[in-house]
């Protein structure tokens, strides 16, 4: 087991320098992250060189992509552009300060010059508590749902899950989210009624706390999971069908076994199993989800760091949020898959 | 001696089995034809399709591009059944408009993505050896980047490139080009993987063997001879591909970087909406919804395609 | 001798979108106490579909028992609740399947699945469940019954698997063992090793048998009488060596003629039976054997002959003399 984890990690990486290299490309020459210094006042030309050439822009791709892979500081910085390395007030060689991206340096922000991995640390958490909620409430509401569907088949329960599974998937997130908040905060409101907020993480006058977390979580997580629920009840529902059909079910009810027992014991086993493997590897649909949902939320998290910096060209930024999110899709498949084996005694990786 | 007919009334021809065989395009429709919200879903493209061609008859661009910023915001009324948006357009026009370049966006989208997922994945499964593994290596890249930040990015750094062109009189927005370039770019790999999965089982078939013992040549029996009989899954994808373009294309709208002005899309419609949540639902309900019947339509559509297609039941 | 099972005109049919498939159509039989029956006759012919009906297992919708009775000891099976037909399930009646990979469940030792049927009819604790379970896998001549215990069923051989599902069935002495070809996906080999088994649990629990199969050749060394199927209906009803030495209905004939013997000449050739089994949906007025029929009069296209005796515990159902061509 071991073997494998080490092999598909060392599978990974050459999967991760690629998705690097074609990103890099195009978040360098996306735009100019200069456009927005300075602020009102439109930045002056020699500024703007100087400006090049600190951040290292001036140089070519190729070295800039190596930079940002390992670093700068084993390179003699020229700043100021007159062809000679830079020396310091101890007359010693000035070289840079960047570690690089396999030392765990992410590099620095443009626009709040930050070092990225700090802005990535603020905001991670509360990308993680929207996704993993999620995950749990939908893989739990899912399962119900579809096994309920498969069992009571051709049912009025059955018939509107389905017709309403198909509306769930085939919405489009602003739809729900705008539709969920302005219903259950605007509306409610009006009508007197508790109501929930439409937006951030606390109130600001309550001030930050599980509580102002929690009751501003309900309608993001909600946004997110009706369409992964619409998606895998249906799936669940399919999948329990199809067992249900199979020799071993006639087998155990052959025995005499209680339909409690064959349903819950000798089905709903086999039929969970495949919603491990799609649930799982359905991360980077969620987290899409999450980008859209953050920004109609205003919720802190990266999906919306990651929208907010690529407006303004911040490609330290918007590299950091990829290869993380990259790496993380990696991590989590290989749970999954060791989870799915864990799970199903027919497949053991030698 | 009696014709069989006469001598054993009550064996029908069907019993006998010496009906005249349907083709698998007569089969497959027959079967499409039984599935009820199929047929509800097909109806309702239909009826958009009615919606944004017809309805250009009725409101012509001027109209929709029309800004009035003395009647903005106002909600449905007789005069502007949809409302008005922020700069006073009549928004029920520019859903017409509108429609009519994300539906057109959708099917665009998945066109380039058949091209190339096609062209990858027959070359993959053909082939096999180390073509199979240097492009199924960029395949798993490509789908291990989550889409909406490739996309987001993508669009960022091709968003100024192209100009704006005119077509029939009418002037569209670079960014059109663009969103149905990386859309379909970034949704190959599926289609690629299910033409590579259909392509290694079916080239060890014996009509396959067949073919090349008559010299054909290896393009044309991947294009001629194996590529048809791997249609049907490619049918459904392609179909639900679709529902998924229009979605995608409204959400990096949606993030103001997808189809810009001048070009009106559903998704570009949603944009402002944000601001202005409580004061002017209209402005996101009704672009909204209509993104929600387009997809839902098309999901029915495709769900009944699946089954329809579906070739363990094409066996008779 | 004492009769446990009493099936009478025993009538199931199926809806389906091209129409009502007649699949069992009035068969009617005995099974005496510690008795092997033998069910023979091709696929589709209705074998499983009867003793599904019997045990309760064929869902209905789409499935419909559109008449006659199984007495078990007296008391109607068919009309049971199913609750009150799963204390008889598993207890009194248990049944083996064709296919043990596909009988058995994967993601559930064998130990926990023969231990599930000690528990609910035994009233068995799990460490007693387990204990027995062991013994019964030794009885079926499983080795390491032990670790076999922990084993799930892919990681067993066919025949392996086949006799787990075998000690599963009996693990709770049932009156009535119905095995459904079981013997079918398996090796000739391991065929011959599972009817000795099954032989020789029978003659140490005394249960009575219901063997299903196609394979003409089992049944001989294992059944006492033999019922034989065509299209849902009995066609002939015989002990066995009746059935192999005076067969007197044209498909039992024909059958017999199919099956390769050991003591066949070079020169002889297999005689196939030529058409189609017919098509259940719509059955003709007339046998349903008739158009496959070399002895085929009129008077077969019309009517179907009834199951009747040709002489002391010989029934056939055919209009035909088969030694001298014409009528009964």
């Amino acid at each position: 087991m071991g073997r494998y984890i080490v092999r598909r990690l060392l599978q990974a990486i050459p999967l991760l320098f690629i998705i690097s290299a074609i990103l890099f490309v195009l978040s360098v020459e996306m735009g100019d992250p200069l456009a927005t210094f300075g602020g009102r006042t439109v930045i002056k030309s020699e500024d703007r060189k100087r400006l090049t050439r600190q951040l290292g822009l001036d140089q070519p791709l190729y070295v800039q992509y190596t930079v940002w892979l390992i670093g700068n500081d084993w390179m003699r910085l020229d700043l100021d552009g007159d062809g000679k390395p830079d020396v310091g007030s101890d007359g010693k060689p000035i070289y840079g300060t960047r570690k690089g991206v396999l030392r765990g340096d992410l590099g620095t922000s443009f626009t709040t010059k930050q070092p990225v991995t700090e802005m990535i640390a603020q905001r991670l958490p509360n990308t993680l508590l929207l996704m993993l909620t999620s995950e749990v409430v939908i893989l739990i509401i899912s399962l119900v749902i579809g096994l309920v569907s498969a069992l009571k088949q051709y049912s009025i329960f059955d018939h509107t899950v389905t017709a309403l599974s198909f509306i769930g998937y085939s919405m489009p997130i602003p739809l729900l989210a705008l539709g969920l908040i302005y219903v259950f905060a605007v509306y409610f409101k009006r009508w007197g009624l508790p109501y929930f907020p439409t937006g951030g993480m606390f109130d600001p006058q309550a001030g930050p706390g599980w509580q102002q977390t929690l009751w501003h979580m309900v309608l993001p997580v909600t946004a997110i999971s009706v369409i992964s629920i619409a998606a895998y009840s249906r799936y669940v529902r399919g999948s329990m069908l199809e067992v249900i059909q199979q020799d071993y079910i006639r087998t155990a009810r052959a025995k005499g076994l209680a339909e409690r027992s064959v349903v819950f014991v000798h089905a709903l086993k086999n039929a969970a199993l495949p919603l491990v493997t799609v649930v799982g590897l359905d991360l980077p649909f969620l987290l899409a989800g999450a980008v859209v949902t953050e920004t109609i939320f205003a919720w802190p998290g990266m999906g919306r760091l990651f929208y907010d910096h690529t407006t303004r060209s911040d490609f330290p930024v918007l590299m950091g949020i990829i290869m993380i999110i990259s790496v993380a899709v990696v991590i989590f498949q290989i749970i999954t898959d060791l989870t799915y084996t864990y799970l199903d005694p027919r497949i053991r990786y030698d | 001696m009696a014709t069989t007919s006469e001598a054993l009334p009550g064996i029908t021809e069907d019993t006998l089995a010496t009906r005249e065989p349907l083709t698998p395009t007569q089969l497959a429709w027959r079967r499409f034809r039984r599935h009820r919200m199929a047929m509800f879903g097909l109806g309702l493209i239909i009826l958009l399709i009615v919606y944004v061609v017809g309805g250009a008859f009725v409101f012509p661009e001027k109209f929709a591009n029309f800004v009035n910023t003395s009647i903005k915001l106002q909600g449905p009324s007789s005069a502007h059944p949809f409302g008005t948006d922020a700069v006073g357009r009549d928004i029920l026009a520019r859903t017409v408009y509108g429609g009519q370049i994300s539906l057109l966006i959708g099917l665009a989208a998945v066109s380039v993505a058949l091209i190339v997922g096609v062209a990858i994945g027959a070359l993959s499964g053909y082939y096999g050896g180390w073509i199979d593994g240097i492009l199924m290596r960029f395949t798993e890249a490509m789908l291990n980047i989550p889409q909406l930040f490739l996309l987001i990015v993508a669009a960022k750094y091709l968003g100024d490139k192209i100009h704006n062109f005119e077509l029939f009189g009418r002037e569209f927005s670079g960014s059109v080009i663009v969103i149905i370039v990386i859309i379909g770019l970034d949704s190959w790999m599926y289609l690629a993987r299910i033409v590579r999965s259909q392509f290694l089982s079916l080239k060890e078939q014996e009509f396959v063997t067949a073919a090349r013992c008559t010299g054909t040549s290896n393009v044309a029996i991947m294009f001629y001879h194996i590529l048809p009989n791997s249609v049907a899954p490619i049918i459904v994808n392609a179909t639900l591909g679709v529902a998924n373009a229009i979605l995608t294309e409204a959400y990096i709208s949606f993030l103001g970087l997808g189809v810009r002005q001048p070009t009106a899309t559903w998704g570009n419609m949603l944009e402002d909406a944000n601001r202005y949540l409580e004061t002017a639902p209209w402005l996101w309900f009704f672009p909204g919804m209509m993104i929600l019947i387009t997809v839902l339509a098309i999901n029915f559509v495709g769900d009944g395609l699946r089954d329809a297609l579906d070739p363990r039941t094409m066996v008779e | 001798m004492h009769t446990i099972l009493e099936v009478n005109n025993l009538q199931t049919r199926f809806k389906t979108y091209d129409g009502l498939v007649y699949a069992v159509n009035g068969i009617s039989y005995n099974l005496n106490e510690g008795e092997t029956l033998g069910v023979v006759g091709e696929s589709g012919c209705g074998k499983s579909v009867s003793v599904l009906s019997i045990m309760g297992l064929i869902p209905q919708p789409p499935g419909i028992i559109a008449g006659g009775q199984a007495l078990y000891h007296g008391s109607d099976l068919l009309k049971k609740s199913q609750e009150e037909l799963r204390h008889i399930r598993g207890k009194e009646i248990a049944m083996v399947f064709q296919d043990p990979m596909t009988s058995l469940n994967p993601v559930l030792t064998v130990g926990f699945q023969i231990s599930e049927a000690l528990q609910l009819h035994m009233a068995m604790n799990a460490e007693q469940a387990q204990q027995r379970a062991i013994e019964l896998l030794q009885l079926v001549g499983i080795p390491q019954a032990d670790r076999a215990l922990h084993n799930y069923p892919h990681q067993f051989s066919g025949g392996m698997r086949q006799r787990a599902m075998i000690a599963m069935a009996i693990s709770c002495m049932p009156q009535i063992l119905i095995a459904d070809e079981p013997t079918t996906a398996l090796d000739v080999t391991i065929q011959a090793q599972m009817v000795e088994l099954v032989k020789r649990l029978r003659d140490e629990i005394g249960m009575a048998i219901i063997w299903i199969t196609h394979d003409l050749g089992i049944i001989a060394g294992l059944a006492q009488r033999v019922i034989v199927m065509y299209a849902g209906f009995i066609v002939e009803h015989a002990s066995v060596d009746d059935v192999y030495d005076n067969p007197r209905h044209p498909y039992t004939i024909s059958l017999l003629g199919a099956l390769p013997r050991v003591d066949m000449s070079r020169e002889e050739r297999l005689t196939s039976i030529p058409g189609m089994p017919p098509n259940l949906i719509g059955l003709p007025p007339g046998c349903p054997f008739a158009p496959r029929c070399r002895f085929v009069v009129d008077k077969c296209l019309q009517e179907n002959p009834p199951l009747t005796s040709a002489s002391p515990n010989h029934e056939i159902a055919c209009w035909v003399d088969v030694r001298t061509g014409g009528p009964r």
